[in-house]
């Protein structure tokens, strides 16, 4: 058997290249996958522990998780949609109507 | 061989999830994040997490990254690959990606004495997986399964909503 801790560390792994998709990318379709990233590696944890403690709420969890992403991600790629057509660009960095 | 399966995937998510951060063009992004999230499926399968497993590849790989490659399309990529592609905050972002990275490692590293890391000694008792998490979603955790499904529902009527061209 597979110890934990190196799902953890896979895991731990994944949000870190999650976090720099997210913080260093421009490309707003591109940090939505990084998010989809991170939210993976919840989903490793909550399974990891399911089976570690050999109760099956974990894996309850994890099916919310992936259905909080999916609905994040019609949400999100609905308003990436919405933005082209008035600004014609998905460069985070020149959305930025809310800056005062 | 359970080693092998475990190291071979495990490798090869993290190397995938790498390509997605690192690749210029969203379509192959795309493509690579679908390879990690196959891999995690692969994970979950060799954890005994079957539907789980069976969840994430027919809603993330037959929805979510089908939706994203429809998106890609309908957005203009050409253009969106000539800019610049790094944010001009980047060594700050990695300086505290890095920072994140050490805290997780020092927690995990730490765990033992916190929370069971050691590999359990039986094989999983939770025969009949399938049939274990129905159960669970349809009686212990109905209400949240429900709220889910609104959850679902008011994502639906958003994105309709946000993504329709104005015709009035």
């Amino acid at each position: 058997m597979i110890p934990a801790s190196h799902y953890l560390i896979l895991s731990a792994l994944l949000v870190t290249i999650g976090v720099i998709g997210v913080l260093t990318r421009r490309n707003i379709l591109i940090i939505f996958m990084s998010i989809e990233l991170i939210l993976n590696a919840a989903n490793i944890n909550l399974i990891a522990f399911s089976r570690q403690l050999q109760d099956v709420i974990g894996q309850v969890f994890a099916v919310f998780v992936i259905t909080v992403a999916a609905a994040e991600a019609a949400i999100g790629l609905g308003i990436v949609i919405a933005l082209f057509r008035n600004r014609e660009t998905i460069n985070a960095d020149e959305i930025d109507l809310l800056k005062g | 061989m359970e080693q092998l399966i475990f190291y071979s995937l495990a490798g090869a998510t993290v190397l995938f999830g790498m390509l997605v951060v690192i690749a210029r063009n969203p379509v192959h992004s795309a493509i690579f994040l679908i390879g990690a999230l196959m891999c995690i499926a692969g994970l979950y399968l060799q954890m005994g997490a079957e539907f789980v497993g069976g969840v994430q590849i027919l809603v993330y790989v037959g929805g979510v990254m089908v939706l994203f490659l429809f998106v890609i399309m309908l957005v203009n990529v050409r253009t969106a690959e000539r800019v610049r592609q790094l944010s001009p905050e980047w060594k700050t972002a990695l300086l505290l990606a890095g920072a994140l990275s050490v805290e997780l490692v020092y927690l995990v590293l730490k765990g033992p004495g916190v929370f069971a890391t050691a590999a359990p000694e039986a094989i999983p008792a939770l025969q009949g997986n399938t049939q274990n998490v129905g159960a669970a979603l349809y009686t212990k955790y109905l209400l949240p399964f429900e709220i889910a499904s609104v959850l679902l529902l008011v994502a639906m009527i958003g994105a309709v909503a946000l993504a329709r061209s104005r015709m009035d």
